[in-house]
């Protein structure tokens, strides 16, 4: 089915913007798929504008104190902690 | 009891008394459980245990359930066989050998298997109809913001909502009045009473259709399979000869809804799955090298393929330069699926179609093409792209004995509507 595959590179550029490391295998088969996958993707090209009328509100309330979770049960699903404090790797 | 349903069964009770007193409900594993793991059928989260209780959870306790137990799934919702789960696969006990659907299909199988009277699931892009039709059960997709969304962990918050599976109709109209209502801590959510109707669903399931004007979307039913489209006129023969009133409907913007979905869905759930940094919870990176690194390496190991994939794409859709290209036009066909929705059921009071174009795969068939999988969302994508409720009843079995189910899709808070319809059927 795919006409091309898409640049390995590109693929491994994505995976860095999205902090997930791939192997080798991953990048392959990714950029194989993706070819397929964005080629439909462009098909979005056809659709019509339509004067779309959104239906959002901002939903406020007001800010005040509520009970919350405790530090330790807050903590408790981390893989490390210092001090009462989620322990995470070096900025740099 | 062998058909992998659940990744967890450990019992909760609920108040001695209540609607649901004396039920049990399975819930999805993606719906958080106070002192209960919650996966999401990942690896990531496979010792995470929530601290809270979803909103809906508590609604079940308060109304007297049994929770039985947390239900397989496709990692994060992203599948529609229950094959992406880091558990293993569920089977379809309605099908031997082949797939439940997904995402929802431990929870569909637990139900068509009697392991538990109801469950919950949740719909991004089908994964409640499309499990109920291939397990022969009944499951409902809410209209955007009837459910509360908190403590569900988000994959595509614009789509999803958590809904009922059960073997009726009426039983899944029970369920969802337990679960339907205003939460402050979703602010999406919205009052039925405030959008012209009420909570009193298990009593539209009265299997009355005389007089109901039911319109078929042809784009849905072309190049749907071939057994699947027999038994589907079957069904609607049956409706048909109870009164229903059966024409030909058009909504051809359809024919774009797979791609706009997933360009939406792959896009939300870059930026959700964004907070599984190994640092709060999950699988830790370790401390080596900067923090990207590490995030990198808590990622690699502790998603599997499918939602990998998935939050590339979405990144790569969402990244300068591709915006306009992809998610912009995405929302364009979204609009435009929404309008042509609104439009069909101006002339319509319900909008009936095949929930699935194929019956349940093979196992083992469809993971190693994720294109092939994703086009077998045609029919259930535009209904979470235009916020629309839909059922999803069973329409009886092909030849081979396949369950096909039919879905119904009704005008927003017409949860009565389809209700009404489908418990003609079932």
């Amino acid at each position: 089915m795919s006409e091309r595959a898409v640049d390995p590179e590109e693929v491994r550029h994505v995976a860095d913007l999205a902090r997930v490391d791939l192997d080798d295998e991953e990048v392959s088969r990714f950029a194989e798929q993706f070819a397929d996958i964005l080629a439909s993707f462009e098909q979005l090209d056809e659709v019509r504008e339509v004067e779309a009328e959104p239906d959002l509100a901002n939903v406020m309330r007001a800010d005040e104190v509520e009970e919350s979770l405790d530090r330790a049960e807050a903590l408790r699903n981390a893989p490390e902690t210092e001090d009462g404090y989620f322990k995470g790797p070096r900025v740099s | 009891m062998s058909h992998n349903a659940y990744i967890t069964e450990e019992t909760v009770e609920g108040a001695d008394e209540g609607p649901l007193a004396g039920r049990t409900v399975a819930v999805k594993d993606n719906i958080s459980t106070e002192g209960v793991r919650t996966t999401c059928g990942s690896a990531m989260l496979a010792d995470y245990v929530p601290p809270y209780d979803a909103t809906v959870v508590e609604r079940l306790l308060d109304a007297g359930a049994t929770i039985p137990g947390k239900t397989n799934m496709d990692e994060f919702g992203m599948g529609t066989t229950t094959e992406t789960s880091a558990f293993g696969p569920t089977e379809n006990p309605a099908a031997p050998g082949r797939v439940p659907g997904g995402s929802s299909g431990g929870s569909a199988a637990a139900v068509a298997a009697g392991e538990a009277d109801l469950a919950l699931g949740s719909d991004t892009g089908g994964s409640i109809r499309c499990p109920a039709a291939f397990c022969g059960v009944v499951g409902i997709k809410p209209t955007y913001g009837l459910v509360s969304r908190y403590g569900l962990v988000a994959y595509a918050n614009s789509l999803e909502q958590i809904g009922p599976i059960a073997p009726t109709v009426e039983a899944a109209a029970e369920l969802l009045e337990v679960i339907a209502g205003p939460d402050d801590r979703d602010a999406t959510t919205r009052d039925a009473r405030e959008n012209g109707t009420d909570y009193e669903f298990a009593a539209a399931a009265d299997g009355d259709v005389d007089g109901l004007d039911v319109g078929v979307p042809t784009d849905l039913v072309d190049g749907a399979d071939e057994g699947v489209v027999e038994t589907f006129r079957d069904a609607l023969d049956d409706l048909e000869s109870r009164g229903a009133e059966i024409h030909e409907v058009e909504i051809p913007s359809v024919c774009h809804a797979v791609e706009a979905y997933y360009v939406i869905a792959m896009g939300e759930a870059s930026s959700n799955l964004a907070r599984f940094d190994g640092v709060r919870y999950g699988v830790s990176g370790g401390f080596e090298g900067n923090w990207n690194e590490s995030f990198a390496r808590a990622r690699e190991e502790g998603f599997g393929e499918e939602v990998k994939r998935r939050i590339l794409l979405g990144t790569y859709a969402l990244s300068a330069g591709y915006h306009d290209k992809y998610y912009k036009k995405a929302q364009d066909a979204r609009a435009c699926i929404k309008q042509e929705f609104d439009e069909a059921l101006s002339e319509a009071d319900v909008l009936a179609s095949p929930t699935m174009s194929v019956p349940p795969m093979e196992m083992g068939e469809s993971l190693s093409d994720p294109m092939t999988m994703y086009l077998a969302d045609a029919n259930t994508t535009p209904v979470n792209l235009a916020n629309l409720p839909a059922i999803s009843v069973p329409a009886g079995e092909t030849e081979d004995g396949l369950p096909v189910g039919m879905q119904l899709v009704g005008p927003a808070f017409g949860e009565k509507a389809i209700i009404r319809a489908g418990s003609a059927l079932a």
